[in-house]
């Protein structure tokens, strides 16, 4: 922790950034995202188990891009969100420092340039583990029917109060498709039509984008799992064109990007 | 009326319970639902689950529904036809097991709806609403209802409070008309409340703030944008904190279904974006931090000036429902002690 409280006080004190995006103490126990921007703060940064949330998608708020250059407190998903983030045009080298922080919170890797972010990521592993796996494959197991009433049940909950678009750093459009009606693509009512509708837009929007940092879950107040639709997602885009959202600065997008040698002949 | 106490044991009140249910009525109560806590349609006591310190939503749903079908319409030779919604049609309910706090929101709710022209949906779904509340034996650090003009064991907005005296046993206090005619006939099923006392075995909820502070602090901050950019940078503009309030009552209109439909009120929420958009295009909240500032206003300030009822019960949920951890308690006091 003191490692990334000195890096943080360095960079604040030598004017390199104006602000340390971090995570603080927060309630109950757990921790929060703090804007640090001032040397004599950097005391409050804290780093443990309970620094989940993808602190990435606080580059794309207006009300944070104008604070200045920003150094990022990153967790292994939010390095590749950056890397997406820039994929897709959203973020240029050099207007941001990636402060990649091991598991203990005691090594504090700075990443300046996409080029160093990419050699990071690449040495990470990227697979599911154990647990992740075994909840993948139980859901993948159902069969057709038994998935579409499992998601009927789940979708049933949805408030529509669009917690997980706003908690995920991929979600950047300032006027969703939810929000226009020259036509209307989405029911806005958060009934059975309007709910299925909404989830499985957004994770079509996602598949080839989404680096599974599971805040969309994490955010939802009435627990839908949806990261599950990602992550199956995230399986059948790797399946079928090897590609890994997030490992790389430049990158077409798995789902918009047609290749003159595509096996598939309906597109033709 | 005068408050009628008498005492009702767990299986007495699964009694009540079959009686309200050949009664007609459905009972809404906590339940566990995907490992979290939330109000649903249950068939017995068994079912309802009141180890929680909160449900993740609020019960407000029973009176305000997230879609609800407001009339429908038939448009045929060039002449509109317009269904209005059968009132009477609309389901008997016993909310039951709420804590103090929500039923407390009941009149702030109903100051909404029945403002300047009664919402007739409304008032029909709450007039058919018996409220069957049950003291908080325990808080969390989210709970201040003791600082916003409740507490853990209040009876206001409850028809009957039930407070657990013992394992399985209840003091039940009958404190409306309502709450009287629905033990009506279930004498057999209480006995008498002498000797029993409820301040023992309720949550201790320290007051945390000075209520009548915030509104004249929130009339000297509202120009100071610095202030509310501070108080609002991690927030990301969802609408979860406005969805399980048990006081919002924001909505928005749509029609589905072309020249024949239905017109439907949806929960909306002064957190987005859209929210204020004008079709011009203009949006006189374009900031986050504007955003945030409106839902303490209207909480704190608005309401209390123009409903003479506070928008806010400290029932905590918006803090723990926050994905990014904006802990209302926090920001109502920093309000209160912020420098004029």
């Amino acid at each position: 922790m003191e490692a990334l409280r000195s890096k943080a006080r360095e960079l604040l004190a030598g004017k390199t950034v104006q602000v340390v995006i971090g995570y603080g103490p927060g309630s109950g126990g757990g921790a929060r995202a703090v804007f640090i921007r001032e040397a004599a703060q950097a005391d409050i940064l804290v780093f443990d188990g309970t620094c989940q949330q993808n602190l990435a998608v606080y580059l794309m708020k207006p009300e944070v891009r104008k604070l200045g250059k920003a150094a990022l407190v990153a967790t292994p998903p939010a390095l590749r969100t950056i890397l997406q983030l820039a994929a897709e045009n959203q973020l240029t080298d050099a207007a941001l420092l990636v402060l990649a922080v091991s598991p203990s919170g005691n090594e504090v890797v700075p990443l300046a340039t996409f080029a160093a972010l990419e050699a990071h990521v690449a040495a990470l592993d990227h697979g599911l583990g154990a647990a992740d796996k075994a909840e993948l494959e139980t859901y993948a197991a159902l069969s057709l029917e038994r998935r579409r009433q499992f998601w009927e049940e789940q979708f049933s909950r949805c408030l529509k109060c669009y917690a997980c678009r706003a908690a995920c750093p991929l979600c950047y459009c300032t006027r969703c498709t939810v929000e226009c009606n020259q036509p209307q693509w989405i029911p806005v009512p958060a009934h059975d039509l309007g709910n299925l509708e909404w989830n499985v837009m957004r994770a079509m929007h996602l598949a080839g984008r989404c680096v599974d940092c599971g805040d969309c879950s994490r955010a939802c107040p009435v627990g839908i799992p949806l990261h599950l639709l990602n992550r199956k997602l995230i399986g059948a885009v790797f399946a079928d064109f090897d590609f890994r959202s997030g490992m790389a600065a430049k990158a077409d997008n798995a789902m918009s990007t047609f290749k003159p040698n595509d096996p598939e002949d309906f597109i033709r | 009326m005068e408050t009628d106490t008498r005492s009702i044991d767990r299986e007495a009140l699964a009694q009540l319970f079959l009686q309200w249910q050949s009664g007609g009525k459905r009972i809404v109560a906590p339940k566990r639902i995907n490992g979290k806590t939330d109000f649903a349609r249950v068939a017995s006591l068994d079912e309802v689950s009141l180890d929680r310190v909160q449900t993740v939503q609020s019960p407000k749903s029973a009176v305000f529904p997230r879609v609800e079908e407001l009339f429908s319409f038939l448009s045929r030779d060039g002449k509109v036809e317009i269904r209005e919604r059968d009132l009477a049609a609309l389901p008997g309910t016993v909310l039951f097991g709420l804590r103090p706090c929500d039923a407390a929101a009941f009149a702030s709710l109903a100051a909404i709806f029945t403002w300047d022209s009664p919402d007739s949906l409304f008032s029909a779904r709450l007039a058919n609403t018996v409220v069957v509340g049950v003291s908080c034996p325990r808080a969390d650090e989210y709970c201040f209802c003791t600082s916003v003009g409740g507490g853990p064991g209040a009876v206001t907005g409850s028809d009957i409070l039930l407070t657990e005296t013992g394992s399985g046993v209840f003091l039940a206090e009958i404190v409306s008309e309502k709450g009287r005619q629905a033990v009506h006939g279930a004498d057999g099923l209480f006995g008498p409340a002498a000797g029993m006392d409820k301040e023992g075995h309720l949550a201790k909820v320290e007051a945390a703030f000075a209520k009548e502070r915030i509104g004249p602090a929130l009339a000297s901050l509202f120009d100071d944008a610095a202030f509310w950019e501070e108080q609002s940078r991690r927030c990301l503009g969802c609408g979860a904190c406005a969805y399980v309030c048990p006081t919002c009552a924001c909505f928005d209109i749509q029609d589905e279904g072309g020249a024949s439909g239905k017109r439907l009120r949806c929960w909306d929420s002064c957190g987005f974006g859209l929210f204020t958009l004008h079709t011009s295009g203009h949006n006189p909240r374009p900031l986050q931090s504007q955003r945030w500032r409106q839902r303490l206003m209207h909480k704190f300030a608005y309401m209390p000036e123009r409903q003479r009822v506070l928008g806010c019960v400290g029932c905590g949920r918006c803090s723990r429902a926050c994905p990014v951890d904006m802990n209302i308690l926090e920001h109502v006091r920093a309000i209160a002690e912020a420098k004029p």
